[in-house]
This record gives C-alpha cells, structure tokens and sequence, in this order.
C-alpha cells in the first residue's frame, strides 16, 4: 500500500471574527500515525478537516504528497472535480459514523466505488464484502444502519473508507459518540490499519490510544498547535504548562 | 330529500368526479415538479436568483387562488397566453401548489443530516451524484407526510376551477343545482365524492410512508 504524507504549514482559519486556526505547522509523515490531542474546542477537528479540505483553510498551505488541496495556487480555489480527485485518496471517518440511512452496510460501501471509481455494481458489492469482512462484520452485509450497534455502524464507515483504497485516514473523533463497551471494536480495527502502514491522523479523546498506537502526537489549544513530539514525550513527559494542565484535568476525570 | 334525481343526472355527476380526479392528479403532481426544481435551484443556485424566487413564492402564497385564477384566464390572453378552461386550470393549480411544495422539499433536504452530505463529498462523489443517491432519497422520505397533506389540500382547491367552467363535479353541482333547485342532495354527493377521494389519498399515503420509512427508524426493543 501507498502511503501519503502531509505537510501542513502557517495555516490559518477565520470564522467571521473568531481565529480557529493560528499560524499552524505539523508534518505528518507516511505510514505513520499522528494524534491530535487537546481540550474541545481548540481546532483540532477543523484543521483534520481543513486536510480533505472539508474545510476551506484561509491562508497556509496544505500539501498531500506535495500537491496542494484546495488551491490551484494560494488565494484561488481549484476545480470541483481536481478536488474530488484529491479527495479519492483520503478516506474519512466521522464522530457520527454519518451511514446512509437508506442503504445496507454493503450498500454504503459500494455506493462510492461504484460513483466514484466506476466500478459495475457486482465487482463494488464484492469488494465491500471484503472491506466488511475485514472489519469483522461479514455476517451484517444487509442490515441497515438501524439494525447495527454504534460500533457496527462505525466499523461500516471505516470499511466505507478503506474500500475506496485511500492513502491516508482521517478519523475524526472515531469513539466519541460510542456507549464504553464499544470503544473497544472501532480501536481494534483501527490498530490493524495502523499495523499494515496506513497513514492516518486521528482526532482523540482516546489516551491509551494515543499512546499505543501514535507515533507521533500533537496537542492543539485555543487554534495554536502547541507541542509536537512522541507519544511518551508528549503524555508522560510534557514539558509545556498548557499540555500538564490538560493531562491534569484528564488524570483527576479518569481517575476512581 | 329526494335522491331520484340522480337517475338523471348520476352520469354528469361521475364525468365531473372524473375531471375533479384528472385536475387534482395532473395538478399535484406538475405542481410537486415545480416545487421540486424550485427548492434544488433555491439550494444550489446563487443568492439572486433565490432572491427572484423568494419574490415568486411570497406572492403565490400571498393571493388567493380564485384571484391567481381570474387573473390567468382572463388576463393571460392580454400578453397572448390563449388557454381552454382546462388547461387554463392545469396551469393554474400547478402554480399556485408549486411554492407550497417548495417549502415542504426545502425542509425535507434541510431534514437530511449535513454530515450524510459531507460523507459523500468527502469520499469524492460530485454534486449531481449526491443530490440523486443522497439528498433526493432522504429529503423526499422526510418530505413525504407534508406532501401528501398538502396533496390532499389541493383536492379541495380543485372546486374553483368551475368558475372559469372547468366541467369537474362542483360545476356539474352547481349546473344540477340551479336546474333542480335540489342544493342540499347536490353538495352533499359533492362531499361524499370529495371524502372518498381524500380518504383514498390518505390511506394510500399512510402505506407509502411506512414503506419508505422501514428501514429509517432504530429498531426499539
């Protein structure tokens, strides 16, 4: 598997007066997996989604394998449909798994496959036999959304994602709206993607993720990134006050 | 009461309870095209044109249908729109039900949750794509209560139309009417055709919805 790597620098996003992203730098290399750790509210999720350029960034530059996303140049958008190309090699996972409704779990993974990668409707239902099998869920192929658990449905929109063959992950809050005993199944697969060099950036709430799975983790507060380093630096040795205060607040919620 | 005089005039009646059924359902559902194409432009097209639409709506809305009526029939051949009563008629219920169905498909898309959207946009579906596989589907099923109250709505606007001689049932009734002096037997067959027709329409819809529905609705154990 190809694995992308992202460059991220003096990015900057405004909404109306409020500064969500200040002047931030991270560089994500390939094959890696970067955490993004910090109180709510602080950019984390807009700068994940700034990446696939969910999120339009307003200044800075963000470059995937060195092409830039959003942006022919800086200043001036580029096409809908160069942008759905970029889009086809990131693959994105949600805090509210965000399935359709309307279609079975192997419908919501071939859906893309067959829309944007063209494929004829057998050759994209098996391949999203074999993206939901590979997240343990071979035998919920025909249920709807409704019918799974919050687990299920998040394994479908990871399976949803891998199916289309990206080169990095996006997770953003992956856990965050799941009951505690699911937690569990959505890191699981999450461990295995790590394992087979996939380059993903995860939006986290997730400590003991952050420091098993991450090879690198960077903490964000008030739109500023505030720290960069390894997982054990950042959470077991952190030498910024603002990170110590974070991990302080986590340790005393955490704790029985 | 004196109900023999249905022998006579049974047969114009039913004609008219069939143009009723043709008006209401070619209505309706060239109304219901209009709206839709009106909410995905008023989605996707610039402020402006939203702006010269908003305009549209606000003043079907604001006017009577009886006035809209008069106004295309008698008005329409001063700028060279020449039209039946029936088509006359047509043309008139689908504009005046088109900004109604507008409103209820704006809602209906505003129903579907961004982020279904944005998990479309984000494995890189196009636009038309997304409106056809995504919004259409989910927007149509939250769409779908409102639309078939406000079809039922319609079936009753339908009666004006006898004032610019559209042959349906309330002009039949009114022809029987003045020439039997029996008002009461007429309008009360005319209220029994409308609630048979409202009826059918309902339970018709009350079936669609729960078909549609099935699989949106958590399972509640």
């Amino acid at each position: 598997m190809q694995a992308s790597s992202v460059e991220i620098s003096k990015v900057n996003k405004f909404y109306g007066p409020f500064h969500a992203l200040k002047d931030v730098d991270l560089s994500i290399p390939p094959g890696k997996v970067t955490c993004l750790i910090g109180p709510s509210g602080s950019g984390k999720s807009t700068l994940l989604r700034c990446i696939n350029f969910l999120e339009a960034y307003d200044s800075g530059e963000i470059r995937i394998d060195g092409d830039l996303i959003g942006y022919e140049v800086p200043g001036k958008r580029m096409s809908g449909r160069r942008l759905r190309e970029m889009r086809r090699g990131i693959g994105m996972v949600f805090q509210q798994f965000n399935l359709w409704p309307h279609m079975t779990a192997r419908e919501n993974v071939a859906e893309g496959l067959i829309r944007v990668r063209g494929m004829s409707k057998s050759e994209a239902e098996s391949r999203a036999g074999e993206a939901l099998t590979k997240v343990g869920l071979a035998d919920k192929m025909s249920n709807h959304p409704s019918r799974l658990s919050g687990g299920q449905q998040q394994r479908v929109a990871i399976a949803r994602a891998i199916a289309m063959e990206p080169r990095l992950m996006l997770f953003d809050e992956p856990t965050s709206a799941l009951d505690p005993e699911l937690v569990g199944e959505v890191l699981n697969v999450m461990k295995t993607l790590a394992s087979e060099g996939m380059t993903m950036v995860v939006v986290t709430h997730e400590m003991g993720f952050a420091a098993h799975v991450a090879d690198q983790v960077a903490f964000m507060e008030k739109g500023e990134l505030v720290g960069v380093d390894s997982p054990d630096r950042i959470l077991h040795q952190p030498q910024d006050p603002r990170i110590q205060a974070f991990l302080r607040t986590y340790h005393e919620r955490n704790s029985i | 009461m004196d109900f023999a005089i249905f022998e006579q005039y049974g047969p114009s009646l039913l004609r008219g309870f069939g143009v009723t059924v043709l008006c209401w359902l070619l209505g309706t559902v060239f109304g219901m095209a209009l709206g839709l194409v009106i909410a995905l432009i008023q989605r996707y097209a610039p402020r402006w044109v939203g702006w010269i639409i908003q305009i549209y709506i606000e003043v079907i809305r604001g006017t009577p249908f009886l006035v809209q009526l008069f106004v295309l029939y008698y008005g329409g051949p001063l700028i060279g729109l020449r039209l039946d009563a029936l088509p006359a008629g047509l043309l008139g219920l689908t504009i005046y039900g088109s900004p109604y169905f507008a409103e209820i498909f704006r809602s209906g898309f505003r129903a579907v949750p961004h982020g279904q959207i944005e998990a479309a946009r984000a494995i890189g579906m196009a636009e038309p794509a997304i409106i056809r596989r995504i919004l259409l589907p989910l927007g149509l099923v939250s769409s779908l209560p409102a639309l078939v109250n406000f079809s039922i709505i319609l079936t009753k606007e339908t009666v004006i139309l006898s004032i610019i001689t559209v042959p349906e049932l309330m002009y039949q009734v009114s022809r029987m009417s003045t020439e039997t002096f029996r008002y009461l037997e007429a309008n009360l067959v005319l209220a029994l055709f409308f609630w048979a027709l409202v009826e059918t329409i309902s339970r018709i819809g009350h079936r669609l919805e729960a078909r549609v529905t099935k699989h949106l609705i958590e399972e509640r154990t």
